[in-house]
């Protein structure tokens, strides 16, 4: 079992279908497997151990993931947004490599001795001349890695978390349908290829037989255009790229029309009720899908169906309006668990920590090894509880929770209630430090345009709906909050300036 | 007589067939694809071989084939012209479920 499996299908019943295309260029499925073939000999005839990439989306990256898969070595796409000091950290771990890279990134970085440095130019020329090479079966196993990809490391060295193809081909096979695509089809990837999603983007694209549109920098106006030009039919975001794409329509007042679109797919973070709901609005036949997942579980675990988006939007009954921001039901392929302090089951509607499992888990990284227990149930690090539908609910993460004088406290629920105040934009309550109970509440807040508003007032609008125990005993007022580059809150780093 | 492994991966020895064993009881079976045993991907066919007449509905690319008591299942992974049996029992072609697309 190997993930070029999905691409020898492909060529093989849809060899001229398009694959992929970014910018004015294309490729098949059947140039696609023969440019990941001569890549892969090449690869396999310099003895390297590992393929890196360190550049934007282009059709470089489904080349080198299945490059690899062929060479049987493992594909570690990296964060090309990384300082110099940080990529060559990251360089001398998978040292020695063979690298795709945009040169303008490596200018002034140490490359080591053992490696080999390509471009994406560079590789598709190759790809296109050169001898042919055979169809012998690809060297990797089931158990050996894929996939390797460093977390973003918000505290200390990045980890390097491994994908097998036994957990990748898993996903697929539970998810995809093979070729259900219609030729007409095309879904747009905007995710950067360094990321899960952006894996899982070309291993089911390819699999479905879904041609793969590529934007290889993301900002609102030209997901739009990139989306009518191409008639994409299935796009994923990230919350903050459909944050941005409604803030460029709703700024710029340019039309929101997307005739083709049918399905959009989002995840990889807490998405806004606020942002779902006007999306919903502006696309109303479009299908919506909530993705939840973790580079660590081969992409999605759990899905909140366009038939939830709708019975969700359309109810009046708070129970069912809710399910709007669940992150919906478990996928087939995986069982999920919410445990509490003792590691005991949770009845519906208590809030504990997430476990996983099924074959896609893979819980794996170099150095510190599985994470899995001995019945192959992975702790997600997510808390969250589960209602009496089935329907999973997420509640932060389990680093992020506060404990004052031994109780818990949810940063959301207080974030939640905070964020409804009309002075403010946006806020994030995190633990400090406290000599009386351990931890405390600390709320970092950024107030809307022109507003003002009081300490005082913000602590008793937080007691008048939730405990006392609640109410932010540290606020500090911020121009804006921590973000990395996928919109994903720096907690850590917030707590550091908090506690300081 | 073998017992099949979820992952492994055969091919026909009288046509172009392959599959991937996607699930499979723990016992001992007979898989056939045209009516002879499948090989290792890295075995040789034989020469001239062809599909018996009893298994000639042929193979899909991208179908999944289960028994009809759903201990095996099998993914076609290069379609061919012979189709594909268990003890002698040929396999049923599985429905696809519709999945909404989540990448």
């Amino acid at each position: 079992m190997n993930i070029l499996m999905t691409l020898e299908m492909a060529a093989e019943c849809h060899p001229d279908r398009i694959a992929v295309t970014c910018g004015e260029r294309s490729m098949s499925h059947a140039e696609l497997l023969q440019a990941a073939r001569r890549a892969g000999a090449r690869i396999r005839a310099s003895g390297c151990r590992h393929v890196g990439l360190l550049d934007v989306n282009s059709l470089a990256a489904p080349v080198a993931l299945y490059a690899a898969a062929c060479a049987g070595i493992p594909y570690v796409p990296m964060n090309y947004r990384l300082t110099k000091p940080e990529i060559e950290a990251l360089l001398v771990r998978i040292e020695p490599a063979w690298l795709v890279a945009d040169p303008a990134l490596l200018e002034g970085v140490n490359i080591p001795a053992g490696f080999t440095v390509t471009d994406r130019e560079q590789i598709l020329r190759d790809a296109c001349d050169g001898q042919s090479v055979s169809d012998e079966p690809a060297l990797a196993d089931a158990s050996a890695v894929a996939v390797q990809l460093f977390t973003s490391g918000t505290t200390g060295a990045p980890k390097a978390a491994v994908l097998r193809h036994e957990n990748l081909m898993s996903y697929i096979l539970g998810t995809v349908e093979f070729g259900a695509a219609d030729e007409r089809d095309a879904t747009l990837v905007a995710v950067p290829p360094y990321h899960i999603a952006g894996i899982s983007a070309i291993l089911s694209s390819i699999y479905a037989c879904r041609h793969m549109v590529q934007l290889p920098s993301f900002d609102g106006q030209a997901w739009l255009e990139t989306c009518r030009r191409e008639g994409v039919t299935n796009a994923f975001v990230v919350p903050t790229m459909l944050a941005r794409v409604i803030e460029h329509v709703d700024a710029s007042g340019a039309d929101p029309a997307l005739p083709a679109l049918r399905a959009l797919a989002y995840g990889g973070g807490k998405m806004p009720a606020p942002v779902i709901e006007r999306a919903m609005q502006l696309w109303p036949t479009v299908d919506f899908t909530n993705a939840y997942g973790l580079t660590e579980t081969s992409s999605t675990i759990a899905l909140l169906d366009p038939e939830g988006h709708r019975e969700g939007f359309n109810s009046a009954d708070p129970a069912v309006r809710k399910r709007l921001h669940s992150v919906g039901r478990p996928i087939d392929a995986v069982q999920i668990e919410i445990r509490g302090e003792d590691g005991a089951p949770l009845p519906a509607g208590e809030v504990g920590d997430v476990f996983v499992r099924g074959g896609q888990v893979a819980g794996e990284y170099l150095g510190v090894g599985s994470l899995l227990d001995a019945d192959g149930w992975f702790p997600t690090r997510d808390r969250g509880y589960m209602d009496t539908y089935g329907f999973l609910y997420l509640d932060g993460r389990a680093d992020d929770v506060i404990v004052r004088g031994g109780e818990n406290i949810s940063p959301g629920e207080i974030e939640d209630v905070l964020r409804r105040h009309p002075a403010i934009a946006d806020v994030a309550v995190v633990a400090v430090p406290d000599t009386e109970w351990g931890e405390t509440v600390g709320a970092a807040v950024v107030l809307a345009p022109g507003a003002q508003v009081a300490e005082a007032e913000l602590r008793d609008w937080v007691r008048e709906r939730l405990r006392s125990s609640r109410v932010p005993a540290v606020i500090s007022f911020r121009e804006h909050l921590p973000y990395n580059e996928m919109g994903k809150m720096l907690r850590r780093v917030l707590r550091d300036q908090l506690s300081a | 007589m073998n017992t099949l492994k979820a992952g492994s991966r055969l091919k026909s020895a009288v046509c172009d067939t392959e599959v991937m064993v996607v699930r499979a009881a723990a016992v001992e079976v007979s898989l056939e694809c045209g009516g002879a045993g499948m090989l290792a991907l890295t075995v040789d066919k034989p020469a001239g071989a062809a599909p018996s007449q009893a298994f000639v509905q042929g193979t899909l690319v991208g179908k999944r084939y289960v028994d009809a008591a759903d201990r095996f299942e099998l993914l076609c992974t290069k379609g061919g012209r012979g189709s594909l049996s268990i003890d002698g029992v040929p396999l049923d072609v599985k429905q696809a479920k519709a999945l909404p697309s989540s990448d």
